[in-house]
């Protein structure tokens, strides 16, 4: 220690511009993300207002009982799972058909112009795509009178059946996001090593068999990482789609509830500070060990390619 | 542990390499069309829906309520933009806060990610590892929404434009994504020849970091004026007045008070008076288009550089 303390005072001297240069943005990052960290703490106590974090009342894991007694929670994890899983499947499925397809194009004046067209939606912010959702399903929509009433069937109240919205919910997320996934895969289709292919082409190997036998097996690692990295993400939901696209409509909760929209709207709408934040912890807590299982298992894998 | 991120530039080069796979090595022509035409509908698909919405606000509203949202107007008129424009002030209003808060908050950004980022890239600073860490973390865990929120009120930041500023000034794997780029691109040699000359950090960073970081900042920055430009969680959390009411969170709440009105939940003699005032479909469409405008505006421009930039943003792992 005596040798030690004075090497880092000497350290800290000799560096003392960039370490002053880290300060600001480490002050942000205290602020913005350790102190919420520490104040996890509120969800262990029988929080007022009055009192605050530190001088509420203990409570135990009565906020967690509680949390779990409610069915919203549970509906909320089943949501958020399932829905995840099926953007996992259906985004990455399609991104990667497009990919090769829009590679194997044969003008590339062409290819750019698809490119931007699809890219487009993920600029726009979930507001709105709101917006654009209602212009398709509102009571006057695209759907209802330019679709459905010219071929003789009677308008859909779509704002009101929960039913249809574990079909609309993905379809919105995949118009607004495969177009981002779709670039990923072209980076990793456009790094592949061209001799690969020339010497398919010299053996005879139709374009099918190139894209089977060469493009998907060196696309694989990236789709791989990919896809265990959303599965590490598996219990976050993206608010925007999930809150705004239904425009908080309360009869569609059922099958609109997430976890994030359910912390949410125990903070802001019914105050309820020890569920919700019992909720978020539960969320972060699993979100963490998930994050570390599938790094674990991506060293395993391929260890270059691992997060830490 | 150390964040491990690596990048893989998309450059004008590796994509003209692939140009078809070369001359002999083409999809058929059959093949070729039938991918186009797929290709065409599904970019049709990505813009129809905001084709549609400049085409309602067009429209005459009685036309909406007998035929309903056409893409081509059957019957023209302008006539709810010049309603929207009569209340032009919140417009114009959102239209600052959301400029203010993404020009300062995309400037202040970059300045920060790039403090952090610079120290923790260079190989001879004791404790980067430390350093690196107390970044990733932030990745890993969170406090949730609730505490960020109470941190926030006891702040004093509720209903103050720097907490729209604040929430997103320091992203961790902006930082990192830096750090990478600062470490890979940035020759040991230039700022050990600085550092002879003279030259002190402050120094070095100023003029020679930033000045040799333009596709890493150009990344971040665009990344960061979408996030900014695009958030209307942050206010719908922590703004309640009216005179920081940004674009987006204003079209937010437009919706809603139509949603409501025509919820059945209000009470219709008590809505009667106020029917003449709400916006209706038209005019809620060409809401929507008063604030697509500008990024239907810019995408032709930023997308290029966008594209790029998620290739050297990209996270592999």
């Amino acid at each position: 220690m005596l040798t030690n303390a004075p090497r880092l005072l000497r350290n800290l001297f000799k560096f003392r511009a960039l370490y002053l240069m880290v300060l600001f943005p480490a002050a942000v990052l205290i602020f913005n993300n350790y102190i919420p960290m520490f104040g996890v703490i509120v969800a262990f106590k029988n929080y007022n207002f009055v009192d605050g974090i530190l001088g509420s009342a203990w409570a135990g894991f009565e906020n967690f009982k509680y949390l779990f007694q409610t069915e919203d929670a549970w509906n909320a994890t089943r949501n958020t799972v399932l829905y995840n899983a099926v953007f996992i499947v259906l985004n990455n499925a399609v991104a990667i058909f497009l990919a090769i397809a829009l590679n194997e194009l044969r003008s590339r004046r062409l290819a750019r112009l698809f490119q931007s067209s699809l890219l487009f939606p993920y600029f726009l912010s979930f507001v709105v795509v709101s917006y654009l959702v209602y212009a398709f399903l509102g009571g006057y929509g695209f759907i209802n009178k330019g679709i459905l009433e010219p071929l003789g069937f009677d308008p859909v109240s779509w704002y009101t059946e929960p039913k249809y919205w574990t079909v609309i919910l993905p379809l919105v997320n995949l118009w607004k996001q495969v177009g981002y996934a779709m670039i990923l895969y072209l980076a990793a289709i456009v790094g592949i090593d061209q001799e690969y292919y020339e010497a398919a082409v010299i053996d005879g190997a139709s374009k099918w068999q190139q894209i089977r036998r060469i493009t998907v097996p060196l696309m694989a690692p990236v789709i791989i990482i990919l896809i265990i990295l959303q599965i590490g993400h598996i219990f976050n939901a993206d608010f925007g789609l999930f809150y705004q696209v239904p425009l908080n409509t309360g009869v569609l909760y059922p099958t609109t509830n997430v976890i994030d929209t359910f912390v949410y709207r125990g903070l802001l709408v019914s105050g309820n500070v020890g569920m919700s934040s019992a909720a978020g912890l539960y969320q972060s807590t699993i979100g963490i060990i998930l994050v570390l299982a599938t790094n674990f298992i991506i060293r395993r894998f391929s260890k270059e390619n691992a997060l830490f | 542990m150390n964040a491990h991120i690596e990048t893989t530039p998309l450059t004008a080069e590796k994509a003209e390499k692939t140009e078809g796979h070369g001359f002999g090595n083409r999809i058929s022509k059959p093949a070729n069309f039938l991918l186009v035409l797929m290709f065409t509908l599904i970019g049709i698909a990505c813009l129809y829906p905001v084709l549609l919405v400049i085409a309602v606000s067009f429209t005459d509203e009685q036309t909406i309520t007998t035929s309903g949202y056409n893409i081509i107007p059957k019957v023209f008129s302008t006539y709810s933009y010049e309603y929207l424009f009569q209340d032009a002030g919140k417009i114009f209003r959102g239209y600052g806060v959301s400029i203010a808060v993404t020009l300062l908050g995309t400037l202040g950004s970059l300045l920060l990610t790039s403090l952090f980022a610079y120290p923790i890239s260079r190989k001879d600073l004791p404790y980067r590892n430390l350093l690196a860490f107390f970044v990733f973390f932030t990745i890993l865990f969170n406090g949730g929404l609730v505490t960020w929120y109470l941190t926030y009120s006891a702040a004093g930041l509720k209903n103050t434009m720097a907490a729209l500023i604040l929430a997103h000034l320091v992203g961790p794997f902006n930082v990192l994504i830096m750090r990478t780029f600062f470490a890979n691109t940035i020759p040991v040699s230039l700022i050990e020849s600085a550092k002879i000359d003279g030259a002190g950090e402050m120094r070095i960073y100023a003029r020679i970091i930033l000045q040799l970081s333009l596709p890493v900042m150009a990344t971040i920055g665009l990344f960061q004026m979408l996030g900014y430009w695009n958030d209307w969680f942050t206010s719908s959390v922590l703004i309640s007045s009216n005179n920081l009411v940004s674009l987006q969170y204003l079209m937010y709440k437009i919706i809603y008070n139509i949603q409501y009105l025509n919820s059945g939940m209000v009470d219709a003699s008590v809505a009667g008076s106020q029917t003449a005032t709400i916006p209706t479909e038209t005019v809620r469409m060409a809401m929507a288009i008063v604030g697509i405008g500008p990024i239907i505006f810019v995408y032709p421009f930023v997308q290029r550089y966008f594209v790029k930039g998620l290739t050297i943003g990209a996270v592999k792992g």
